[in-house]
């Protein structure tokens, strides 16, 4: 998997501390699950939360550090690494446990598909399949979103989507993605604001249901 | 942990909890993936998020892909991860205070890009530029590294 569009450095940085609300911080762990290069930069970033930490007053790890790693037995360290107690699934799979095909669609019209994924506290998590030539639906007016790809491709004035690309765009920038052809466009998408997600359904339904 | 955004209460349960969890998985640490410090770190913000925000347990990701992510070993990786701190270190200290308040408001108060802007009274755009620009410096001192 070649991926060309990554997180911004500003979201990574975000995400890495911790501070990127909910609905944007589960796209970007999909991102990271699929693009090495973002995994490298979020072991970076947490080492400057790791710098933060023991530089405020009264923090000791750092001067603690060779008696903690002398203090393992090697049969402690052996043993148990194998059995990562924080292990958890991929993302992806915790969220569509069943896959992408077994995704339970709401029909929009267009060429458009919705599934809600469900999340608590604030922003709007969801799945977003858009057939080709269809136009994958804009939204920006502020609030930070983020789009991966995660079957098919589109296009717009800022390049070619593929599996694993991440838009991860200013709202500044004004754009009107395309599928491409072949299979169906499948897209992680999340939002910051829910009420701006439920405003693209609503403009989505528009046409059709004169919402 | 009251400056990861938690309350007093929770921030005592939540440094128990860290400790109790670094405890536990002492086992897992070992030095040449990655400071102590990082792996700290890294679990006190995963518990910060699971106690916040309670519903998103699987933005943990699965720590197997970080291990492959800094698998690159020096000959010396213990000294290599010492290096590395210390640049990061000195990269921090040496940013303009406007770039280093972001960076602290994200990590140690747990505030999005929205919650600084917010914040500083500053626009999103110059919260992320600075952010931005802090980790392109810290990003260069490290380069030699990687």
């Amino acid at each position: 998997m070649s991926i060309t569009h990554h997180l911004d450095d500003a979201t990574l940085m975000s995400f890495a501390a911790g501070a990127l609300p909910a609905a944007l911080a589960a796209v970007a762990a999909a991102h990271v699950t699929m693009c090495a290069r973002c995994r490298s930069d979020v072991v970076a970033l947490e080492g400057v939360g790791a710098a933060l930490l023991t530089a405020l007053p009264g923090a000791r790890i750092e001067r603690a550090e060779p008696e903690f790693a002398a203090g393992l037995s090697p049969s402690q360290q052996r043993g148990e690494a194998s059995a990562a107690p924080m292990q958890s699934p991929a993302p992806l799979a915790r969220l569509l446990p069943l896959g992408l095909d077994a995704v339970r669609w709401r029909r929009l019209g267009l060429g458009l598909w919705h599934h809600r994924l469900p999340l608590k506290g604030n922003g709007a998590l969801g799945l977003l399949r858009v057939a080709p030539g269809r136009i994958v639906p804009e939204h920006g007016h502020g609030g930070a979103e983020l789009t991966l790809v995660l079957r098919g491709s589109f296009h717009d004035a800022t390049g070619r989507y593929r599996t694993g690309d991440v838009a991860d765009l200013d709202d500044s920038i004004e754009h009107e993605p395309v599928a491409d052809p072949g299979p169906d466009c499948v897209c992680l998408f999340a939002s910051e604001t829910p009420a701006r997600f439920r405003g693209l359904i609503a403009r989505l339904m528009q046409p059709w249901h004169g919402l | 942990m009251m400056r990861l955004g938690a309350d007093a209460g929770t921030a005592e349960d939540l440094a128990h909890e860290t400790l109790f969890a670094v405890w536990r998985s002492a086992a897992l640490y070992r030095a040449e993936k990655g400071s102590a410090a990082s792996w700290i770190f890294a679990i006190a913000r995963n518990l910060r998020i699971d106690r916040l925000r309670r519903e998103v347990p699987w933005q943990q990701l699965p720590q197997e892909l970080f291990e492959e992510a800094s698998g690159e070993t020096l000959p010396d990786a213990a000294l290599a991860e010492k290096e590395r701190h210390a640049r990061v270190h000195t990269a921090l200290s040496g940013l303009p205070p406007e770039q280093h308040e972001v960076v602290v408001l994200a990590y140690l108060e747990g505030l999005s890009h929205g919650a600084i802007a917010q914040r500083l009274g500053l626009p999103l755009g110059t919260v992320k530029s600075r952010m931005r620009i802090a980790y392109q410096k810290i990003r260069a001192a490290l380069e030699d590294l990687r």
